[in-house]
């Protein structure tokens, strides 16, 4: 039996971003709820965030994000051969998102999967991905992060509606030439399913729970080391970083998180202040801002570590297409 | 080896201003973290974090709500360097 060809390293071409239209403010919430814009922002760091519509699905977030990374990648639709949707808030569970995703982006037949790894999902499905290049499984990945939290929220709880949001962001992953050309980093990868009742959607008829300060707490405390470590297996020193985007939960976290890399001179992503937290739609958000705005160059190492529920993490180096 | 309250003090004044940057020198004894330091409950769990490896103490979440003032912490490290 035959070995798969595959390709000494793999590499990001290209990524893209969504956000829904509708924009919601701390002063919108604090209209129907008690809470204020001061209150919100110390505690969460988030101004304003975006909400899908009623009739906006996952999917729909997912091929508006896919389709723009795609563009911007010089890679056509046939050239795609495998598509992945990191999502954990899709309306129901078959069919899986990715396969419905690939149809209407005029994707013939690729291999399509979703992945539920929470916040972490678009870590996880960028692992996925360059793995699969590498081992011969697939020439070119679609991998997108998308989620509709706002359809699982309790929108009378202030402690969760004021934090979640919408949106979704993809990259195209492909084979580098050589080794020294790889462009994802080792994921660090793991798990605290003994934390599995801190974050949860208890059924469908269920809202997102949250008990936020042990979250806070596992966040900033178990994470660095994640991040360290995935530094570490890249041959990457933190101070050697243009970028730090770790998943949107919450800008405090975000802050401590970046605080104990001790890198100063690198740029933390806080896309949260006006995206919300998106799950895994938050880091692939946060890169494809980055890209546009010409924030961080072509070729410049980025860390990326995404965590959530599970609970679980996630973390790689990347260097910027 | 026993601390001293003062080490302690400087200890946690260290801590204080790299997590919620308020200056050292202005972290007293009788010092309430949310009225007189504008340290929320956020910034807490951090401090605490903080303040369990630099002591060699357990401090968990649910004791948190007991300290209020700077002094809390200082009789809280030393009572519980005592136990260990």
């Amino acid at each position: 039996m035959h070995l798969p060809t595959g390709a000494p390293a793999a590499r990001i071409l290209a990524f893209g971003g969504y956000q829904p239209a509708k924009v919601v403010t701390n002063h919108d919430l604090a209209a129907t709820i008690e809470t204020s814009d001061e209150w919100i922002r110390s505690r969460v760091g988030i101004a304003s965030r975006r909400i899908a519509a009623p009739d906006e699905t996952v999917a729909d977030m997912a091929v508006a994000a896919g389709g723009k990374a795609l563009a911007a990648s010089g890679f056509s639709t046939g050239d795609i051969d495998l598509v992945i949707v990191a999502t954990c808030t899709q309306e129901a569970p078959i069919p899986n998102t990715s396969a419905t995703v690939a149809h209407r982006l005029g994707i013939s037949a690729p291999g399509a999967y979703d992945i539920n790894a929470a916040c972490a999902g678009f870590c996880y499905a960028l692992a996925s991905a360059s793995d699969a290049v590498r081992a011969g499984s697939a020439r070119a990945v679609l991998v997108i992060g998308a989620e509709k939290l706002s359809q699982w929220v309790d929108w009378t709880d202030r402690s969760t509606c004021i934090i979640f949001a919408d949106g979704a962001g993809a990259a195209v992953v492909t084979a580098a030439e050589t080794a020294q050309a790889t462009g994802i980093g080792p994921v660090v990868w793991g798990s605290a399913g003994e934390h599995a009742d801190k974050i949860s959607i208890a059924d469908r008829q269920s809202f997102i729970f949250q008990e936020g300060q042990s979250v806070f707490r596992w966040a900033t405390t178990a994470l660095a080391p994640v991040a360290r470590a995935a530094c570490a297996r890249a041959g990457v020193e933190p101070s050697q970083l243009a970028a730090f985007v770790p998943h949107q939960a919450n800008l405090r976290i975000v802050e401590a998180i970046a605080r104990q890399l001790r890198a100063p001179d690198m740029i933390v992503a806080d896309d949260i202040v006006e995206a919300g937290n998106t799950s895994s739609a938050s880091i692939p958000l946060a890169l494809a801002r980055m890209t546009e705005t010409g924030q961080v160059g072509s070729g410049a190492p980025v860390l990326v570590l995404g965590f959530g529920a599970g609970l679980t993490y996630a973390a790689q180096v990347i260097i910027m297409p | 080896m026993a601390m001293t309250d003062q080490e302690i003090l400087a200890g946690l004044g260290e801590i204080i201003d790299e997590i919620a940057g308020v200056p050292a020198d202005e972290v007293t004894p009788a010092k309430s973290f949310v009225d007189d330091l504008d340290i929320d409950s956020l910034s807490m769990v951090e401090i605490a974090v903080a303040a369990q490896d630099k002591f060699g103490v357990e401090i968990p979440d649910d004791e948190l709500k007991n300290l209020k003032t700077v002094q809390d912490v200082i009789s809280y490290v030393q009572r519980s360097a005592v136990s260990a």
